[in-house]
């Protein structure tokens, strides 16, 4: 699904030289997959999404998303492509202006003479599923963190991307609802068939969603697999801490 | 009292209208030229969707270099232009060219700050889903920042109306002018206090009006 290949990004501004860099990393994600990518902050983790959603672009390396090259994507074909990954922030970034229902069918209204009875019928199925029904007409900042999140998620789905990234989508909530918000990713999942990458800096969230795990560590990826063979190899010592240590860095 | 209302009753009254006019259609067009101002100076400023350092520049210095003539030179220094436009440089009329011009930059300026307002990251959501440059600014930057571009235009309605008041002294009809004509020049002391009372009281009900529908607009609170 994902190929990333040597990737390598640096920023010429002097105050970010050391933050956020991503030095040679190679990756693969497979269809089905709930990938975490965790690290600490400054590890390059936003990095890496913000690359992979095409909101910013490589020094060097490439990352191939099912066949094609993201750096060949201009125009209508980049558009496209945006329309095929959702994304999730720990911000939410709701339009706060605009009803939960308005903020769902947001991403439909963008494509030139969309079909505004399906679209309707989508964000229907869209609250369904992300148990938001009854807060269709209210605004966002009548709504919990994790409410928030679930527009946010059903929002990101609008278009039925194949690929959902999530940048520290729990970071901002509490534990339990944390829990029901990786519960719905997990859903999402198995019963859409979206494959997930999340972004994290939580080993819970790792340990209760994801397939598999990579670790960053100053923009070197130090260990990356599925869980199980990460548990069972040499692990780096940032990853030990991560899984033995406190589970938080 | 009834002698006051007699001999500048009538006069007041075209004066309130005057003012009311110019008010409205300063503002109009000041937004018309201002809004267009602070979109491209916003979009064009660095790290913004459509980064451009020389539009940027030339934009600011438009901006800052109207602002920093004091509205009363702006004026006549405006004339003749404002003769080729308008047809006349005096009355209600002649003023609203250099009014509009006078306030734009401000006006900008006033929605640049609302625009700045915003959470970068809605933006950022919005270029993730694929929303082009002109959809981010007319689905997510106007529509967001609103009711924060309705309590700018509440400041910027004030200002204009002192911007009229100065315009009173250099032809430009009014308030204003009334209070400088009769009030100033011929020392009619109640003239002068009328005309200060009807512009708190005009200045009092925009600021109570705005707020109102600031309150009615946003969803954010």
């Amino acid at each position: 699904m994902i190929e990333i290949a040597h990737l390598t990004k640096e920023f010429d501004n002097p105050d970010k030289t050391r933050l956020g860099v991503l030095r040679d990393v190679s990756l693969t994600v497979e269809a089905g997959d709930i990938y975490g990518i965790i690290g600490m902050s400054g590890a390059g983790k936003s990095t890496m999404l913000r690359l992979i959603g095409l909101l910013d672009t490589p020094t060097s390396g490439t990352i191939t998303v099912e066949g094609k090259d993201l750096s060949t994507l201009t125009g209508k074909a980049k558009i496209d492509y945006y329309k095929t990954v959702g994304t999730v922030f720990q911000g939410y970034n709701l339009l706060m202006q605009k009803t939960v229902a308005q903020n769902v069918i947001f991403p439909l209204t963008l494509s030139k003479g969309y079909d505004k009875a399906a679209a309707k019928k989508r964000v229907a199925e869209l609250l369904e599923l992300t148990g938001l029904t009854e807060k269709a007409d209210v605004y966002p900042s009548q709504l919990s963190g994790g409410q928030k999140q679930r527009v946010a998620i059903a929002r990101a789905l609008a278009t039925n991307p194949k690929l959902l990234l999530c940048d520290e989508p729990t970071s901002a909530l509490d534990r339990l609802t944390t829990d029901s918000i990786l519960g719905l990713l997990s859903d999402i999942n198995r019963q859409l068939g979206v494959t997930i990458l999340i972004i994290t800096h939580e080993i819970a969230v790792v340990r209760k969603i994801c397939n598999k795990v990579a670790v960053l560590e100053g923009g070197t990826l130090v260990d990356n697999g599925p869980i199980g063979e990460v548990l069972d190899s040499d692990m780096h010592p940032i990853t030990r801490s991560l899984f033995f240590g406190k589970g938080e860095i | 009292m009834a002698e006051f209302l007699a001999e500048y009753g009538s006069i007041i009254l075209v004066a309130i209208k005057d003012t009311l006019v110019m008010v409205v259609l300063s503002t109009g067009f000041g937004y018309l030229l201002g809004i267009p101002l602070g979109v491209v100076a916003y979009v064009t400023d660095h790290g913004s969707i459509s980064e451009n350092r020389v539009v940027n520049t030339v934009v600011g210095w438009v901006i800052n270099i109207v602002r920093s003539i004091p509205f009363i030179i702006l004026i006549l220094f405006l004339i003749p232009y404002t003769r080729f436009i308008m047809g006349t440089a005096s009355g209600t009329r002649g003023v609203i060219f250099p009014l509009v011009i006078g306030s734009a930059p401000f006006i900008a300026r006033m929605v640049e700050s609302s625009f700045n307002e915003l959470d970068r990251g809605v933006i950022e959501s919005a270029q993730a889903m694929g929303a082009t440059n002109f959809q981010i600014i007319r689905k997510v930057l106007l529509p967001e920042s609103f009711p924060s571009l309705l309590r700018g235009m509440s400041i910027a309605t004030i200002t204009i109306i002192g911007y009229i008041a100065m315009a009173g002294m250099v032809g430009g009809g009014g308030l204003g002018a009334v209070a400088i004509n009769y009030g100033y020049y011929r020392y009619e002391r109640p003239v002068m206090n009328v005309t200060i009372i009807l512009t708190i009281l005009l200045v009092q009900l925009i600021h109570v009006a705005f707020n109102l529908i600031v309150r009615r607009v946003d969803k954010n609170k």
